[in-house]
C-alpha cells in the first residue's frame, strides 16, 4: 500500500517534469506556500523572492524599499523589500504601520562592503500567516549563493564600514521578536507610513498595491538629510525608530516606563529627569534618563556611547556605537531646557 | 487508505499531548545547540541541560508556553557567560508556565535569568553567582521576574548581584522561599508588587538583606499585602557596591529589613542579627516625583514577634555618634521614619526619626524612642504568595 502510493507519487512527478520540459521556463513567482504554511523553509532561495538571489534582484511582486530614517545596524547597507500575496492589497492605517495582509512577506538583507566586495551577512524575514507574523533569520554562505535557516543565530567576523573588526551577531529567531513583540505578538516595525517616503507610497498606490497614501505620511527627516531638519526631529526619529519599538508600552522594556515613540509628548515617559528602574550598572553613576542641557550626566547617551553588554543600549544587534545617532542625541539633550 | 488517513489524523491530534525531552550536552556548538532546543520545544516538552560546563557567547531565550528546563544540579549543570559577548541577560524567558530548575549561571554580562511578562513562572534549585563576589560591574539582577503573575522562587541562590540577588518587580502572586540570597546588594528585593510572601530564606552579607518598596513612574505601582516571615537576616554588612543612580545605591549598608512606600506589610517570626545600620526600617520615599499615582509612604506595617540580637550597633547614618551616644551606645532594632502607619507587637524596641513630612530629608528629624501602637486583629493573609498550582511543579 504504502509502496504503491511512493511509486505513484513518484510517475506523477515525473510526468510532471516531462510536460514541463516542452514549454518554456515558467516566470518566476514567489512561493505563497513557504510564507504562509506552517513551516520554516531551510533556505531562503526556497522562497523565490529573488531572480538573482546573489545580486539581491527581486523577483515581480517583490518591491525594494527604504526607510526615510533607518535602524542602526553596525553600519551595514541594509536592502529592503516587501512582498503582497495575490489578491490582497495593503491598506494604509495613519501614520503608522502599513497593514499588510496574510501572505505578505518583508525582507531585508544585510551587507557590508561595497560594489565587488559586498558581502551578504545575513536576510531577515517576517512571514504574515493566519496565525500571525513570523521572524526567521537566514545566514549567507561563503559562496554568497544562498542563504540557510539560522533559528539559533549566529556570529560573524567582519570589518565594519568605519573598520572596526567585529563579531557580528545575527540574532536567534527568540532575539527577532525582542524588537518586533507587542503585546505578546511579532509585529513589523519598520514600515510605518510616517517613516516612508511619499513618493514611494504614491508609488505604490498608482500600481494598485496601497489604498491611499494617509495623512501623517513621510514625516521622519531624511537620516543623510537630518542636518537641514531640526535637530529635535532628528532626534526623535532616531530614537523612535531605534530605541521605541522595546522603549513602549507592550514591548520588551516596558517595565522600565521608558516610552521613546515619536509621538510620546510626556517629558517624564521620553526620560526627562526620569530615574532609572532596572538599569543597574547602565547607569553608569547617573541620576536620570535625560538631565537637559547634559549629555554627559544622561544615562540614555551613556548607555548609547557604551558598546559593553549589560551597559549597551540597544542590548541586542550593537556591537558598536552609532556616533551619528549618539551625536544627534547628545546635540538634543544640549540644547533641552530644564 | 481511508484507514491510513484517519490513523494519521489521530496521530496528529494526539502529538501535542506527547511531551517530548530534548537532552543538550555541554561542548563544540553548545549555544546554537541549546538555543535551538530552546526554540524547536513544543508545549509541554522538557529540555535537560546534562552535568557540565557549557561556555556561552550570547544570551539565550524561551519563548514557547508550558516547557521546564532542567540541569543536572546548581552545582552540576553550569551556564558559563564569563565570554558573553551580547543581550542584556543569560536567559530570557517571555513565556507562560515555565518551570525552570536545577542548574546554575556564571557571570552574566546584564542580568541573570530574566521573565517578562511570564505568568506561572517557577525558579527551583537554580544558582546565579558572580565568582569574583561583590562587584559593581557585576549584572544587576540574578533572579528577575517582572511583569508576571504567578511567581514561586524556591530553594535559588544568588550571589554577587551590583542590584538585587533576587528581584520580582511589578508582579503579582508571589512566593521566595528556601533560597539563599548572599554578597548582594539587596538580598531580596519585592518592588511594585502586590501579595507577595517572602519566607524561610537567608539573606547575608548583603548591603540589604530584605526590601520591599514601590518606586513611582512605573507601569505597574500600588506594591502592597506583602509578608516577610521566618528568614534569616543575618551579617548584611557589605559595603554598597551598587552604580550611583539605581535606588539600592541609596541602601545603607546594613539594614536587615527594609519596607519603604508600601501597603499592609507584614514583618514577623525573621531572625535578625549583625545588621548595623538597622535591623528593620520603615521608611517613605525620599526622593522628589511628579506621578499623581504614587503613595510614598507605608501604610499599616505590622511588626509581629522577631527575633533581634542586637539593633543598630555602627549606623551608616548622618549624625551616627550623635545618635549612638543619645541611645546608649547601640540603636534600638527596629527604625520608623515617623511617616506612614506602622503598628508593632509590645516590648518591640525601637526608634523613631520624627519626620512629619515625606521627601524633605532629614533636616527636620526629631530622634526618639519607637512609640506606636500594637496590631489590631489579624494580618489578612488572604491571596497572598504564588497560586498553589505552581507547587506541584516542584517535585521530582
Amino acid at each position: 500500500m504504502r509502496h504503491g502510493a511512493i511509486l505513484a507519487a513518484a510517475a506523477l512527478a515525473f510526468a510532471g517534469a516531462l510536460a514541463v520540459q516542452a514549454t518554456p521556463p515558467p516566470p518566476q513567482y514567489v512561493n505563497d506556500e513557504a510564507i504562509a504554511g506552517t513551516g520554516m523553509p531551510r533556505l531562503l532561495s526556497d522562497y523565490g523572492f529573488f531572480a538573482d538571489l546573489g545580486g539581491q534582484v527581486p523577483v515581480p511582486h517583490v518591491y525594494p524599499y527604504r526607510l526615510n530614517t533607518p535602524l542602526y545596524s553596525e553600519g551595514a547597507d541594509k536592502l529592503r523589500f516587501v512582498y503582497r500575496a495575490a489578491g490582497t492589497q495593503f491598506r494604509a492605517d495613519g501614520e503608522g504601520l502599513i497593514d499588510m495582509p496574510v501572505g505578505a512577506a518583508l525582507i531585508k538583507t544585510f551587507a557590508f562592503g561595497e560594489g565587488e566586495n559586498r558581502r551578504l551577512i545575513e536576510t531577515r524575514v517576517l512571514l504574515h500567516r493566519a496565525d500571525g507574523w513570523v521572524a526567521l533569520p537566514y545566514l549567507w554562505n561563503e559562496e554568497q549563493t544562498d542563504a540557510k535557516l539560522a533559528v539559533a543565530g549566529a556570529r560573524v567576523d567582519l570589518t565594519t564600514p568605519k573598520g572596526e573588526a567585529i563579531s557580528y551577531r545575527v540574532p536567534n529567531k527568540n532575539q527577532c521578536k525582542e524588537c518586533h513583540g507587542l503585546d505578546d505578538a511579532v509585529v513589523p516595525i519598520g514600515p510605518k507610513a510616517r517613516n516612508l517616503s511619499g513618493e514611494w507610497l504614491a508609488q505604490m498606490v498608482a500600481a494598485g498595491h496601497l489604498d491611499r497614501v494617509p495623512e501623517g505620511a513621510d514625516q521622519l527627516p531624511l537620516w543623510e538629510a537630518r542636518e537641514s531638519a531640526s535637530v529635535n526631529a532628528a532626534a526623535r526619529a532616531y530614537l523612535d525608530v531605534n530605541c521605541a519599538h522595546c522603549h513602549r508600552p507592550g514591548s520588551t522594556a516596558s517595565n522600565s516606563g521608558l516610552d521613546l515613540r515619536w509621538e510620546q509628548q510626556d517629558r517624564h515617559a521620553l526620560g526627562i529627569g526620569k530615574r532609572p528602574v532596572a538599569a543597574g550598572r547602565g547607569a553608569g553613576g547617573h541620576l536620570f534618563d535625560i538631565v537637559p542641557g547634559a549629555p554627559e550626566k544622561s544615562i540614555l547617551t551613556y548607555r548609547m556611547a557604551s558598546p559593553e553588554p549589560g551597559v549597551a543600549m540597544p542590548e541586542i544587534g550593537k556591537e558598536t556605537v552609532d556616533e551619528d545617532g549618539l551625536d544627534v542625541v547628545r546635540r538634543w539633550i544640549g540644547e533641552m531646557t530644564p | 487508505m481511508i484507514r491510513l488517513t484517519i490513523a494519521a489524523a489521530l496521530l496528529a491530534s494526539a502529538s501535542p499531548l506527547l511531551a517530548e525531552t530534548h537532552t543538550v550536552s555541554p561542548g563544540e556548538g553548545a549555544q546554537a545547540r541549546l538555543q535551538e532546543a530552546l526554540i524547536f520545544a513544543k508545549p509541554g516538552d522538557e529540555i535537560v541541560l546534562e552535568a557540565g560546563r557549557y561556555a556561552l557567547t550570547d544570551g539565550l531565550s524561551l519563548d514557547v508556553d508550558n516547557v521546564t528546563v532542567r540541569g543536572a544540579g546548581m552545582d552540576g549543570t553550569v551556564l558559563d557567560f564569563t565570554a558573553q559577548q551580547g543581550a542584556g541577560e543569560g536567559f530570557l524567558i517571555t513565556s507562560d508556565n515555565v518551570t525552570v530548575r536545577d542548574f546554575a549561571l556564571e557571570n552574566p554580562k546584564g542580568d541573570g535569568i530574566k521573565s517578562k511578562g511570564a505568568d506561572n513562572i517557577v525558579y527551583h534549585r537554580i544558582r546565579v553567582t558572580w565568582t569574583r563576589g561583590p562587584h559593581e560591574e557585576n549584572g544587576a539582577y540574578g533572579i528577575y521576574p517582572v511583569e508576571s503573575t504567578g511567581v514561586l522562587v524556591d530553594g535559588v541562590k544568588v550571589t554577587g548581584a551590583s542590584d538585587a540577588g533576587i528581584y520580582v518587580g511589578q508582579s503579582n502572586g508571589i512566593t521566595v522561599r528556601n533560597s539563599i540570597a548572599e554578597a548582594n546588594v539587596a538580598g531580596i528585593e519585592i518592588e511594585n508588587s502586590r501579595n507577595a510572601l517572602v519566607e524561610h530564606n537567608v539573606a547575608t552579607r548583603n548591603t540589604g538583606g530584605i526590601l520591599v518598596f514601590d518606586l513611582p513612574g512605573l507601569p505597574v505601582m500600588g506594591g502592597g499585602n506583602v509578608i516577610v516571615a521566618n528568614n534569616l537576616v543575618v551579617a548584611n554588612d557589605t559595603p554598597n557596591f551598587a552604580p550611583a543612580g539605581n535606588i539600592v545605591a541609596s541602601v545603607r549598608r546594613g539594614t536587615g529589613i527594609m519596607v519603604m512606600a508600601n501597603d499592609k506589610v507584614l514583618v514577623e517570626n525573621n531572625i535578625l542579627s549583625g545588621n548595623p545600620t538597622a535591623p528593620v526600617m520603615v521608611i517613605a520615599y525620599t526622593q522628589p516625583y511628579e506621578d499623581e499615582r504614587y503613595n510614598p509612604l507605608p501604610r499599616e506595617v505590622t511588626i509581629g514577634e522577631n527575633t533581634y540580637d542586637g539593633g543598630g550597633y555602627d549606623p551608616q547614618l548622618d549624625g551616627a555618634e550623635m545618635l549612638l551616644a543619645a541611645f546608649g551606645g547601640e540603636l534600638p532594632p527596629v527604625l520608623w521614619d515617623g511617616l506612614g502607619s506602622v503598628a508593632a507587637v509590645e516590648g518591640t524596641a525601637g526608634w523613631s526619626l520624627n519626620l512629619t513630612e515625606a521627601g524633605k530629608g532629614l533636616g527636620g528629624a526629631q530622634p526618639g524612642p519607637l512609640s506606636v501602637s500594637e496590631p489590631t486583629g489579624e494580618f489578612d493573609r488572604s491571596g497572598i504568595g504564588a497560586p498553589a498550582a505552581l507547587e506541584a511543579r516542584l517535585a521530582g
